[in-house]
């Protein structure tokens, strides 16, 4: 299988602007700003040792427990700078103008984060859950030895994609195997899957692809993503782990079929839904009208057209915890309730 | 320790078999063998499940729902002093109804836990089990905690969540230390040794914010376990599910569940 787009994906970075908040600051003039790169499969808490001597002289005494916000809004640390980023600012802001707090931790709001070590913890998780998804148990995670779970999460820490490949193909991890993905690109390459050819069809089987979704239902229509109302409170977001059944039934499942799996009640009358036979027609088309439609799907910082192979989108755009994440913007029409 | 199951709750485990049809299980928190409720690895017991291993322990979003009606319902019968578990539908959470599936969980609140009773009530002998909440009260002193508890499913995992909230009488969240000291002695114990594992604290799916859980990595493993040798129909196993489920989970919290909520079962 091609993943000739992970690459980037791994080499992607957002451009941060980051100030320490006012309250936070006990000098005069106060700090510039912070310019800083951070990868898109990266963490914020882990900008802390770049950020923190930068803002140490400014920072009244006291404990340091970094954390972020954008707009008012504390930021999630274990999603990925790159999916916050995706998230929030719909139409992208470069340098994404972003404010550091090293006191006051809003632990109503956010989990606690024990610095990089909370960080890896979380990671881990969620490559355990991720690996519970497609193979129905967490073992081959669990069973790692110690030095190559270092060598792993250092992989992700430092974007190193090919130390990552090496040590996360021991995973077992290689979710989709699409023969017709094979077609499209007449390409040799066969991937790690070829080694191990039972392992392959085993994989095949199973095809329950880890999908995280955050979803953003607004109720006004907007054109430009410019005018897209901003959010203030992670209530807005619907944040879903819902694992895609990848089927293939003799045509190539593409990334449309994946979000119709997830989301059936965005697709009416769709064959993939569960209750549609009592619908007449002519009612379904009737409610076409007030049915929720999509404005943005972004993954990655991309918008994938609909029609391209799901296994290319998960192979390619996955995060390093094997779950593609994906934002989705959903305009309902009619507002919440009624 | 890199890894997610840092340490291990140890529990013994005694299958009693009740009738033909009913297991009980009693799971006791001790200090000296083998299992851990929070990644649990399972060595026992395989002979039991080789030959009857019918159900892999999981269950689906659907039959979730209908589990957590039927345990709310035998609750509601069986526990009738205690407070109810109500289904929480959140069906329109998306901001468009969900589609052919009930979208919620089962919660219940106010559930007060006298801390001086936990002294008193350390192990349960497979004896006593048949009074239930003995340290589970609805009396308002003040020297206790109020938990609210919610069963959340998880598609990842395929399996039901226990996510939970503890506060003192004046409505102050506690932290985890003030968590551990509430449970019985003898969890605190094993807590001790193995400081930050078995209770995480992670976002609730459905409120947006930090609660505390019990990581369910393994339960898919020991519900395995659970269900096996019972010879039920897939209705009836779905509705013994949450039930026998909670017969664990509950304990890390001094509740069991009496004895006939577990027979009527059958």
């Amino acid at each position: 299988m091609e993943k000739e787009a992970q690459q980037f994906v791994w080499e992607g970075a957002i451009p941060l602007q980051v100030h320490l908040h006012d309250s936070e600051v006990t000098t005069l003039p106060p700090p510039s700003p912070a310019l800083i790169l951070a990868p898109r499969i990266g963490y914020l808490p882990l900008l802390c040792p770049q950020l923190k001597p930068f803002f140490s002289e400014a920072l009244p005494p006291g404990v340091d427990t970094i954390w972020f916000e954008y707009k008012g809004l504390p930021l999630k640390w274990y999603i990925p700078i790159g999916v916050l980023f995706d998230l929030l600012c719909a139409e992208p802001e470069r340098p994404w103008n972003l404010t550091v707090h090293f006191r006051g931790y809003p632990g109503h709001i956010l989990i606690p984060c024990d610095g990089e070590d909370g960080v890896k913890w979380s990671y881990i998780n969620s490559l355990k859950e991720a690996a519970y998804i497609i193979h129905g148990s967490s073992k081959n995670v669990m069973n790692m030895s110690h030095p190559d779970q270092v060598e792993l999460w250092r992989s992700v820490m430092s974007g190193k994609l090919d130390t990552y490949n090496l040590i996360s193909s021991k995973l077992k991890l290689g979710i989709i195997g699409d023969e017709f993905s094979g077609k499209l690109n007449p390409s040799p390459l066969k991937g790690q899957h070829s080694a191990n050819d039972t392992e392959a069809t085993a994989a095949l089987k199973a095809s329950r692809i880890p999908v995280r979704l955050y979803l953003w239902t607004v109720n006004e229509d907007f054109d430009d993503l410019e005018e897209a109302p901003h959010f203030d409170s992670w209530d807005q977001i619907s944040y879903i782990n819902r694992p895609v059944e990848f089927k293939t039934e003799g045509k190539y499942f593409t990334l449309l079929d994946a979000v119709k799996s997830i989301l059936p009640e965005l697709y009416p009358g769709s064959s993939n839904t569960m209750n549609t036979e009592s619908k007449n027609e002519q009612k379904v088309e009737a409610e076409k009208e007030s049915y929720p439609v999509i404005k943005l799907l972004r993954i990655q910082g991309i918008e994938p057209k609909m029609e391209i192979p799901f296994s290319w989108v998960v192979n390619n755009l996955m995060n390093p915890d094997y779950f593609l994440h994906i934002c989705l913007y959903i305009k309902v029409p009619k507002p919440i309730g009624t | 320790m890199f890894f997610v199951c840092r340490s291990f709750i140890i529990f013994n485990i005694e299958l009693k078999i009740i009738n033909r049809e009913t297991t009980l299980l009693d799971i006791r928190y001790r200090g000296g063998s083998s299992i851990s409720l929070h990644c649990l690895q399972l060595h026992l017991l395989s002979r039991m499940i080789s030959n009857t291993a019918t159900c892999d322990g999981s269950l689906t979003s659907s039959d979730f729902h209908m589990a957590a009606n039927a345990f709310a319902d035998k609750w509601k019968k069986f526990n009738s002093d205690f407070p109810e578990w109500l289904w929480i539908d959140c069906s329109n959470r998306l901001g468009f109804a969900a589609h052919g599936v009930s979208d919620g969980y089962l919660s219940v609140q106010k559930v007060f836990f006298q801390t001086s009773l936990k002294e008193e009530h350390g192990e349960c002998s497979s004896n006593d089990c048949e009074e239930p909440f003995d340290d589970a009260t609805l009396s308002s002193g003040d020297d206790g905690h109020w938990y609210d508890f919610h069963l959340v499913y998880s598609s990842s995992y395929r399996v039901p969540v226990l996510y939970f909230h503890a506060y003192s009488s004046d409505g102050q969240p506690l932290n985890k230390d003030e968590i551990e000291k509430s449970l019985s002695t003898e969890s605190v114990n094993v807590l001790k040794e193995s400081k930050w594992t078995f209770i995480t604290q992670e976002e609730h799916p459905y409120l947006n914010r930090p609660w505390y859980t019990l990581h369910p990595c393994g339960t898919s493993e020991w519900m395995k376990l659970l269900l096996a040798g019972e010879n039920r129909t897939t209705e009836n196993r779905m509705e013994q599910y949450l039930i026998s489920w909670f017969s664990v989970v509950g304990q890390v919290f001094g509740m069991r569940l009496p004895h006939e909520m577990l027979k009527s079962a059958c």
